[in-house]
């Protein structure tokens, strides 16, 4: 089980995304924005940072890299793929998942341990919780505010693609307090607060965040995978 | 030489946080009756030769797939003279 973590210029926690899947247990493969194939790798995990310096708008050049022609590619034939904050915002722009992230309601960084909701344990992402679950993760963004239209947000919730929900406090200004979202099949979650630092009690807030990484080895495990 | 201008504003019905804390901001430093602030982006780009009607079809391309995002702004092309 080969978890593939891409770095673009500008990535930050592109190291703790390949710890998190090692810690899960999976043999992990650092990739390059620039690369022109995916290695033979079974999930792609697109990392949290500043892609580009964030220049222009959060993700949208990181879009147009290399890799991200491959990353569509597989993803649109089933491979998981995960989007962690930064990673989030180039799923958005890529159109893998609908709607976008927009600067935090009250302008303000936001760096804190924070309270999700678990709504969907069906994806390929977080079939190890269970729905309904509350877990603490780490949310540490500037624009991590969710938008999308009316219609779009009634289909995402109609069709049980909320992924994950902010509780106690909306950090945001997120619509519907929607912290993550899927694609119609499952396989691409998006996700603003961070699994990848919750999976070491000595330098996070617990382990609950292992449970993405976890789900993935599963889900590649029973053989619903196309590469 | 000639110059295309981009304009890329959030759709309407989006939420402005910069725009309004520019707003916020005006009251603070003496101006009045600034009824609302929306913040957007302005491109300027440089074209070798004439901007014809394919070369504009290809602007409105990169104004719609680079420079702005559907989902969330609006843009506009113009010519400078």
């Amino acid at each position: 089980m080969k978890i593939g973590v891409v770095t673009f210029p500008g990535s930050l926690d592109d190291a703790d995304a390949r710890r998190a899947s090692e810690i899960a247990g999976a043999e992990t493969v650092p990739m390059w924005h620039g690369d022109h194939d995916l290695a033979g790798v079974d999930a792609v995990v697109l990392p949290g940072g500043f892609s580009y310096g964030d220049y222009l708008r959060c993700g949208a050049i990181a879009r147009f890299a290399p890799v991200m022609a491959e990353v569509v590619a597989a993803a649109e034939r089933g491979m998981p793929v995960l989007g962690i904050c930064n990673g989030f915002q180039i799923l958005c722009e890529s159109h893998l998942l609908p709607g976008a992230l927009m600067r935090n309601e009250h302008q303000r960084f936001v760096c804190r341990d924070q309270r999700v909701r678990i709504e969907n344990a069906s994806t390929a992402w977080t079939s190890a919780y269970d729905a309904g679950q509350h877990v603490t993760f780490v949310l540490k963004s500037g624009e991590g505010g969710y938008v999308a239209d009316v219609s779009t947000l009634d289909r995402l919730e109609g069709d049980g693609r909320v992924v994950a929900r902010y509780l106690e406090v909306n950090p945001n200004g997120s619509l519907r307090d929607i912290a993550g979202i899927s694609n119609e099949r499952g396989n691409v979650v998006g996700l603003m607060p961070h699994p990848e630092h919750a999976v070491d009690e000595l330098c996070g807030p617990g382990t609950d965040g292992l449970g993405f990484f976890i789900s993935v080895m599963k889900h590649v495990a029973n053989g619903s995978v196309a590469r | 030489m000639a110059r295309v201008v981009v304009d890329v504003m959030l759709k309407p019905d989006i939420l402005d946080p910069q725009g309004k804390a520019v707003h916020g901001a005006l009251p603070r430093l003496g101006f009045q009756g600034v009824v609302a602030v929306r913040q957007g982006k302005r491109f300027e780009l440089e074209i070798d030769g004439e901007v014809s009607d394919q070369r504009l079809a290809e602007i409105d391309e990169i104004a719609g797939t680079l420079l702005s995002n559907p989902v969330i702004e609006d843009y506009t092309v113009s010519v400078q003279p």
